[in-house]
């Protein structure tokens, strides 16, 4: 038996649908169901029924819980449908509730799993996205966490059958005191598309071009480090080695030379654009698609451009 | 207060990776090892800065071999008070956890911190799993943090926004950017950091649960297409003909 926790808070995300179908495709492969454990009081878990879950155990007394709270609800539930392994999101809350769950069961864990498990071994990469390794647990028991984007979601039609499951899992002892909207932002770890700048920009007023073909494009801004160090973007912005990974469609890297450490967070990127001013910046070695030029001609020009495009789909 | 910080090596970030014997090993030879960035930067600075305000002892632990101490003295060298280095190699996450919180579960810590995962096996485990050995509670990626008290705020990252987190100590954390700035050890800390005690002890009984069976390097990207700055709408064709991606 697979057993999958997602949150299913407001609208179902994305990640939590790519773990259900990680688990209803590993239930799959094994021959056995595939069972989602959440909490909270969703009224539209029926969705799930789209991607291979046969049964939803929903604690619906639980509100606001801690990693603590959440690693006792997905043991029990783990005992109560005999898991041999459980899939998690590798997301903020799996990061926090996943290695939790392993160290309760004695669990071997696979954190960040590109792929299903093949001869017995699990695909994850490593060295910050240099390379990949394939990992053997060696427990009966196994927790895989699932990287965002990197696994699909797959249509298996099965009916579903939702219980009430609320098993006691002790009070809350992290509170959030406060949530904070970036408003009108989209949020860069998720974004499928992200428009980054560099200090090829020469500075922080220089951003209302990226913030605009950003906008026109759906896509979230993002920023190189030494322009996070300097103050001219927020923190939050940074991808690289240090900062944040991501993993969207389509990266748009713009006055960026291409440094390995930033290499290192934007190379799972599908497609990478790359526009410099200096036809030998790294970056274009690990570019899909290149532009030499200036930003401060050639970004007014895409942004016509993609008006014009998008203007004639519509 | 009393701040335990897990510190562990890695490779230093301009490392060009490669393995060997037959690609079941990360190759060693001319690799400048670091402390891993997230460690260093955000959990043992902000650890520092915590107790250059408020007074208390910051003490480091590493699983590792004794070719670790080299950075275990940077560590001492950047401002921690004491170390210790357990000696065993980390393998496993759950076998490098076993051996930290068996360490710290009689030393009364008010807070264990972590970096948000190492640069090299990236698993992000070890923190949460220490957590859970210890029944205590656990915040994954903080990006602020002050204690008042015996109450610690946090902020992190989410979805769309920020949240403000509180709890009560003590508390196990990992760390990530924004929580602090990278320091420099100057010439006084690195003198005195020869000096400070490092104890090493045995490693406790632990499973291994996982292992690394091979490794593979990406595939060799195909050239990049180039397009002249004067045709900027050849661009936007092909992203969306060729490549689909708007």
């Amino acid at each position: 038996m697979i057993l999958v926790f997602a949150e299913t808070n407001g609208k179902i995300s994305k990640a939590a649908l790519e773990a259900a179908s990680y688990g209803a495709n590993l239930a799959k492969q094994n021959n056995t169901s595939c069972t989602l454990v959440t909490y909270g009081n969703n009224n539209d878990l029926n969705l799930f029924a789209k991607h291979g879950i046969n049964k939803i155990l929903q604690a619906s007394a639980l509100q606001n819980p801690d990693s603590a709270q959440l690693s006792k609800l997905v043991v029990a539930a783990a005992e109560k449908e005999n898991a041999s392994t459980i899939i998690f999101s590798h997301d903020l809350t799996g990061r926090a509730v996943a290695p939790r769950v392993a160290a309760r069961l004695n669990a071997g864990l696979v954190s960040g799993a590109v792929a299903l498990p093949e001869a017995n071994t699990i695909k994850v990469n490593v060295f910050s996205g240099k390379a990949a390794a394939y990992v053997e647990v060696l427990s009966d028991k196994k927790v895989i966490s699932v990287m965002p984007n990197s696994v699909g979601i797959t249509t298996i039609d099965t009916s579903i059958n939702i219980e009430s499951f609320n098993p006691e899992t002790g009070t809350a002892k992290v509170i959030v005191k406060e949530t904070k909207k970036n408003e009108g932002e989209i949020s860069l770890p998720e974004a499928e598309l992200v428009v980054s700048g560099g200090r090829g920009l020469k500075g922080p007023e220089n951003w209302g071009m990226i913030e605009e073909l950003a906008k026109l494009l759906g896509a979230a801004t993002a920023c190189s480090r030494p322009v996070a160090d300097i103050g001219w973007r927020p923190h939050h912005e940074h991808v690289g080695q240090t900062g944040i990974a991501i993993a969207p469609n389509l990266y748009i890297a713009i006055g960026i030379s291409g440094a390995i450490q930033h290499l290192a967070g934007v190379n799972r990127s599908k497609v990478i654009v790359v526009i410099n001013t200096d036809a030998e910046a790294p970056f274009f070695k690990a570019a899909d698609y290149g532009i030499v030029g200036d930003a401060f001609e050639v970004v007014p020009k895409l942004i016509e451009s993609v008006k014009k495009f998008k203007a004639a789909a519509n | 207060m009393k701040i335990l910080v897990c510190i562990s090596k890695a490779p230093d970030t301009t490392t060009k990776i490669a393995f060997t014997d037959n690609d079941t090993k990360f190759n060693e030879s001319g690799v400048q090892y670091i402390v891993n960035p997230y460690d260093e930067w955000y959990a043992l600075v902000r650890a520092l800065e915590l107790t250059e305000n408020s007074g208390g002892n910051v003490t480091t632990i590493t699983v590792g071999s004794a070719a670790d101490e080299a950075i275990i003295r940077k560590a001492l060298a950047i401002g921690a008070n004491d170390a210790v280095r357990i000696d065993a190699v980390p393998e496993d996450a759950y076998y490098v956890a076993k051996q930290i919180a068996s360490y710290a579960k009689d030393k009364n810590f008010d807070l264990i911190m972590c970096g948000k995962e190492t640069i090299d096996y990236n698993g992000s485990q070890v923190g949460a799993m220490i957590a859970e050995l210890l029944d205590m509670p656990y915040v994954s990626l903080a990006t602020k943090l002050d204690v008042n008290n015996d109450t610690a705020t946090l902020e992190r990252d989410i979805q769309g926004g920020t949240e403000v987190i509180e709890c009560k100590l003590p508390l196990v954390l990992s760390a990530a950017k924004g929580m602090a700035e990278q320091r420099i050890p100057n010439m006084r800390g690195i003198m005195a950091a020869r000096t400070k005690p490092l104890t090493v002890i045995q490693p406790v009984e632990a499973p291994k649960l996982t292992a690394y069976k091979k490794f593979t390097l990406p595939p060799a990207k195909s050239a990049c297409k180039m397009i002249s700055p004067d045709n900027v709408e050849e661009l936007v064709n092909l992203l969306h003909t060729e490549a689909k991606v708007i």
